[in-house]
């Protein structure tokens, strides 16, 4: 029921939505619940509406550390865990 | 799919998994709650209870709105949807959901009930609009995930002036019901499980941030961690997790830092905020009444809000007498320990909630593990 994919902003349209591509499928969304969307960026949609904006820097930091990376070498993202 | 596909990699889960081996303290035992649907079907799915060693123990909890939504909620729906002749738009999940009398939204539709499926509160909205005749009813309900979007489409419908459009709120809310597992008299008096930390939700998170855990870690001693809900995710928690118990450390850590931050989605609170209050206490299956723990609109939406608009009154139901959904949310029995669990009661013909969902607990070991316990004799 909470389920949400992670799906890239193709294209902006005017009345606040935007097209956005899942896995290959284009569909419109809302972008009312986000702020500063862009072409490109990655978002979490949820039932038609994006519910927010998924960070590509620390997804790339998050895979570091599931690879072996020590949770103290992987930098920001494991100070970011603790910290949070 | 990008952000998905490598969240799965198998090399990587066992990479975690003997992480988590090599860092167990092998004189205790290690239970941790899952709440959210979400993370019991990644559990299932994809096997992670397999990498586990059995000290890690990891209990079901009742974190999936659709098992917890009582039978008196599901009947108002139908009493809208048969008495009143209302369209009656839902998610798809709650159309199986029993009922009283042997009903579900899906055999009320077979009797005639104009109910229809939507993906979004948006569809809900778009029926109103498209039979200004008729009174449309959405029902609401899921977590902090949907509640942002059934506000926008209140507001909406407000801003429109529509005169046919209104909603039965069902919404709910994570913080109190994880708090509410832990000292509620009734959990107490029903029995639960000790639990040494909680997995928190992915995608509510996201909406609410990891701020409204903290206060929960700190007075009740429980260490939570916020995780995504792919296999990988819910695998470095549970590491998180152990690492946390193994210190002696009760703290909220996210997992989840592509998405979540501490303060979540001001536009969506803001959202809620303007159209949501407090209700002072709400039914769960499972968990009974709940104080504080969902949602009702607030007075200068009144009339968009079904139980103002048709005289709504709630009224409880017991669950099937043999059907073990309430011990099951609260972590006590596994699905197994129901006698109805794959006997009447399966996804195709559901007795309890549980069953309904791909993400209650019963629905999600029917599905993957039912055979995965029975011994495979080769002749």
């Amino acid at each position: 029921m909470c389920l949400a994919i992670p799906a890239r902003v193709t294209e902006i349209l005017e009345d606040g939505r935007a097209i956005v591509d899942l896995g290959g499928v284009r569909r419109p969304i809302s972008l009312a619940l986000v702020e500063d969307c862009r072409i490109g960026d990655y978002v979490i949609v949820h039932v038609g509406y994006a519910l927010g904006k998924l960070d590509a820097e620390e997804a790339e930091r998050t895979l570091a550390l599931f690879s072996g990376l020590d949770a103290d070498a992987a930098g920001p993202a494991a100070d970011a865990m603790r910290a949070a | 799919m990008k952000y998905v596909d490598e969240f799965r990699d198998g090399a990587r889960a066992r990479t975690i998994a003997a992480r988590i081996h090599a860092e167990l303290d092998s004189a205790r035992r290690y239970s941790f709650m899952e709440f959210c649907g979400g993370h019991t079907h990644a559990i299932s799915h994809y096997g992670i209870s397999d990498l586990l060693p059995p000290q890690v123990h990891m209990i079901h909890g009742p974190g999936c709105p659709v098992c917890v939504l009582p039978i008196g909620r599901i009947d108002l729906a139908i009493g809208l949807a048969l008495e009143r002749r209302v369209i009656l738009c839902t998610y798809g999940d709650t159309m199986r959901v029993p009922a009283s009398e042997g009903l579900s939204l899906i055999k009320a539709k077979a009797r005639g009930a104009d109910i229809r499926m939507v993906y979004s509160a948006a569809d809900a909205l778009a029926t109103a609009k498209a039979n200004p005749d008729r009174e449309v009813v959405f029902l609401a309900i899921g977590f902090e995930t949907t509640t942002p979007p059934t506000a926008l489409v209140v507001r909406q419908a407000q801003a429109d002036g529509l005169r046919n459009f209104s909603v039965l709120c069902c919404h709910v809310l994570t913080p109190s019901a994880i708090t509410h597992i832990l000292e509620s008299p009734e959990v107490r008096r029903f029995g639960t499980v000790p639990i040494d930390g909680f997995i928190g939700p992915a995608h509510v998170s996201i909406v609410i941030g990891s701020a409204p855990y903290e206060h929960f870690a700190e007075e009740y001693r429980k260490p939570v961690v916020i995780a995504g809900f792919e296999p990988l995710d819910v695998m470095q928690a549970i590491l998180m997790l152990v690492r946390q118990v193994n210190d002696g450390r009760a703290e909220v850590e996210n997992e989840f830092v592509r998405a979540v931050t501490r303060d979540g989605n001001a536009v969506a609170q803001a959202q809620v905020a303007e159209v949501f209050e407090l209700r002072p206490s709400f039914e769960w299956r499972g968990l009974g009444e709940v104080p504080y723990s969902a949602l009702r609109i607030r007075d200068r939406y009144r009339e968009f809000d079904a139980e103002a608009r048709f005289g709504l009154a709630y009224r409880p139901v017991p669950d099937n007498k043999a059907c073990e959904c309430g011990a099951i949310l609260r972590g006590v029995k596994k699905p197994t320990d129901c006698k109805l669990f794959g006997t009447v009661c399966t996804p195709e013909t559901p007795m309890g909630s549980c069953m309904v969902s791909s993400e209650g607990a019963c629905a999600a070991h029917y599905t993957y593990r039912r055979f995965r316990d029975i011994d495979v004799k080769v002749a």
